[in-house]
């Protein structure tokens, strides 16, 4: 496949498509309605479901309902979809169906605004929705690597039976750059076994996130906690770059990850060793690695473009190894590589031995 | 439970437990008319010959455990959100045939949108809605249906129209969408009105084989645990109190179901 100008929107829906998508159920809201509209026409040419729901809390039952069916099925919004899907997320993640959702995040709180964010970070981290659970959160930084991860997401949300999130923002949903779609894949005919898809010759299928004893409800999440074990053994991923000799480390995911890597060459060529540490999951946290680079550089300097959330986990994977400062810009601000680079400056001459 | 029995050869079949139908006990108070209800849609499964392709979405309120009853395969909705998961679930599987089994607060409370959307949207699933005027499962509190003047665990003094506003006629809401087929209200107090609700929800089904769109069965039932009242008593109430609130009829039926041969 050659490369093309895509919309990073347009990107992860066609991307999407080609990997299989069965069925996609949304609403529309900005910085996302263009993978909405995309998959709007392409979804029917193909035969497969699209559907726009009455709204978020609709949508992502409608997904729920069609994972219970053991379709490829995903929604995307932006945060204040994000917010109304979290009931449906709860449900999902207690009753183990694969679902795929992408946020393209917005400034908040509230209505907000429509600028890029990473302000979701807490709420699509730290288990959007009630009780015990974990999402798989996946963090592109440029929009092959949002094509790339919604095959990932795939595979990641059937081999685990659990929700995988998409964490964008407006920036990487709207920006346009050239980059590589996957072939076209062929949409599995088959269902696994667990679905509902009517008891045919078999036992019937339940699913559900009802267990009113307490024993079994403890046993349920027992296992679910054995299986997010698994996922933090075996999923974490990062990028590194330059940490080989690295004195100061720069972490941050996205937008902003992806900011920083200019930022850790400008401070380079002005002599300062900085090396840069990019998740790729937010959870899990590529929490063993960073500790591990903590013990080697002066001090770590996390940027977002939120008030500082990620920071908790940079701060808990340090664990005291070093100084942790922080640059954040909030309301749909992005912070720019000259703003993050006189922080990394600051930082050397605080922690200089 | 019930030990199957093998039926002589010179006597006649008349009677049997459904096939769709699990045998277990069921956990409703005694009086409850959900046991009726679950048995009709059973028989109705049966008689269609669907039990197969039937995928039913389960509610939240006094039925949530509905599929403990129904050898079916089942899903567990959020509360108010089983027209959503239905239509998840029909898109994906246009030849199976996909019900909702809801109370009032499900229905007509908070999930209002996703019933009127999925009748809007003529959806193909069908939708048995029980109305029974309170939240029984929570406690006896004020249901969207619970009528004016009556007391429940958070009405103390009773429904004031001006405070909690009045009963919402969710059927005759549904029977206003183009989409909506088959739009019914019954009730299940005597033999000749639960047959009358049997007849309904095969026909609600036979509109979803033959393709046609939404429909919904209204039943009006009792809680008598709830209502302080026995069983009799309740079944009396329904009549003659929520009968004159909520009109018996059909509220909307196309040429098309019309023509279905319901037996």
């Amino acid at each position: 496949m050659a490369k093309e100008l895509l919309k990073g929107n347009v990107a992860f829906a066609e991307a999407a498509i080609r990997n299989g998508l069965q069925a996609y159920f949304g609403y529309p809201i900005t910085p996302q309605s263009e993978a909405l509209e995309h998959l709007s026409g392409r979804m029917l040419e193909l035969n497969r479901v699209f559907l726009q729901a009455e709204s978020e809390v609709a949508a992502i039952n409608m997904v729920y309902g069609a994972a219970c069916s053991g379709v490829r099925v995903m929604t995307s919004t932006s945060g204040p979809g994000f917010s109304l899907m979290t009931e449906g997320l709860s449900y999902i993640a207690g009753s183990e169906v694969p679902v795929v959702v992408v946020n393209m995040m917005r400034g908040g709180p509230g209505l907000g605004n429509i600028q890029p964010s990473q302000a979701d970070y807490f709420l699509m981290v730290k288990t959007a929705g009630h009780g015990d659970f974990h999402p798989l959160v996946l963090a592109p930084a440029n929009i092959q690597e949002l094509i790339d991860m919604m095959g990932l997401a795939f595979e990641l949300a059937e081999k685990y039976r659990t929700l995988v999130y998409i964490a964008g923002d407006g920036a990487i949903g709207q920006m346009m750059e050239s980059a590589e779609l996957p072939p076209m894949q062929e949409v599995r005919q088959e269902r696994p076994a667990w679905a509902t898809t009517g008891a045919k010759g078999r036992k019937p299928n339940l699913i559900t996130s009802l267990y009113l004893g307490a024993k079994p409800l403890e046993e349920v999440n027992l296992r679910l906690q054995k299986k997010l074990a698994e996922i933090k053994a075996n999923e974490i991923r990062w990028q590194e770059y330059e940490t080989e000799d690295a004195e100061l480390l720069l972490v941050a995911y996205g937008t902003v990850g992806r900011i920083c890597t200019s930022v850790m060459h400008e401070a380079r060529k002005q002599g300062l060793k900085v090396g840069l540490l990019r998740p790729q999951t937010l959870w899990p946290f590529p929490k063993p690695r960073i500790h591990e680079l903590a013990g080697q550089v002066r001090g770590v300097l996390v940027s977002e473009m939120s008030a500082g959330q990620m920071l908790d986990d940079v701060q808990r994977s340090v664990a005291g190894r070093c100084p942790v400062k922080f640059y954040g810009r909030m309301g749909g601000v992005v912070p720019m590589v000259d703003e993050i680079l006189a922080e990394v400056q600051k930082l050397d001459k605080e922690v200089s031995r | 439970m019930t030990a199957d029995i093998k039926i002589p050869e010179d006597m006649e079949l008349v009677y049997e437990y459904p096939k769709s139908m699990a045998k277990t006990y069921m956990h409703y108070c005694p009086g409850c008319p959900h046991s009726i209800l679950h048995r009709l849609v059973a028989e109705v499964i049966d008689e269609l010959g669907i039990r197969e392709k039937c995928i039913g979405v389960a509610p939240v309120g006094c039925s949530v455990l509905i599929y403990n009853y129904f050898d079916v395969d089942f899903v567990e909705a959020a509360h108010g959100r089983a027209p959503a998961m239905a239509t998840g679930l029909k898109r994906t599987n246009p030849d199976k045939i996909v019900f909702t089994y809801q109370g009032d607060g499900d229905m007509a409370a908070i999930g209002t949108a996703e019933a009127l959307h999925a009748a809007n949207r003529s959806e193909r699933i069908s939708t048995i809605f029980v109305n029974n005027a309170i939240y029984g499962m929570t406690g006896g509190q004020m249901a969207p249906t619970t009528l004016p003047g009556m007391v429940t665990t958070s009405t103390p003094f009773g429904r004031d129209v001006r405070l909690a506003g009045y009963p919402v006629p969710m059927s005759e809401l549904l029977a206003q969408t183009k989409g909506a087929v088959y739009i019914t209200r019954q009730m299940a107090t005597d033999l000749a009105s639960i047959r009358k609700t049997k007849k309904a929800i095969k026909r609600a089904f036979m509109a979803q084989i033959a393709d046609l769109g939404y429909s919904s069965v209204e039943v009006l039932s009792s809680c008598n645990t709830n209502w302080n009242m026995d069983p009799w008593e309740a079944l009396k109430w329904v009549k003659e109190n929520m009968v004159p609130y909520f009109p018996l009829g059909t509220f909307k039926m196309t040429d098309e179901v019309k023509a279905l041969k319901v037996k």
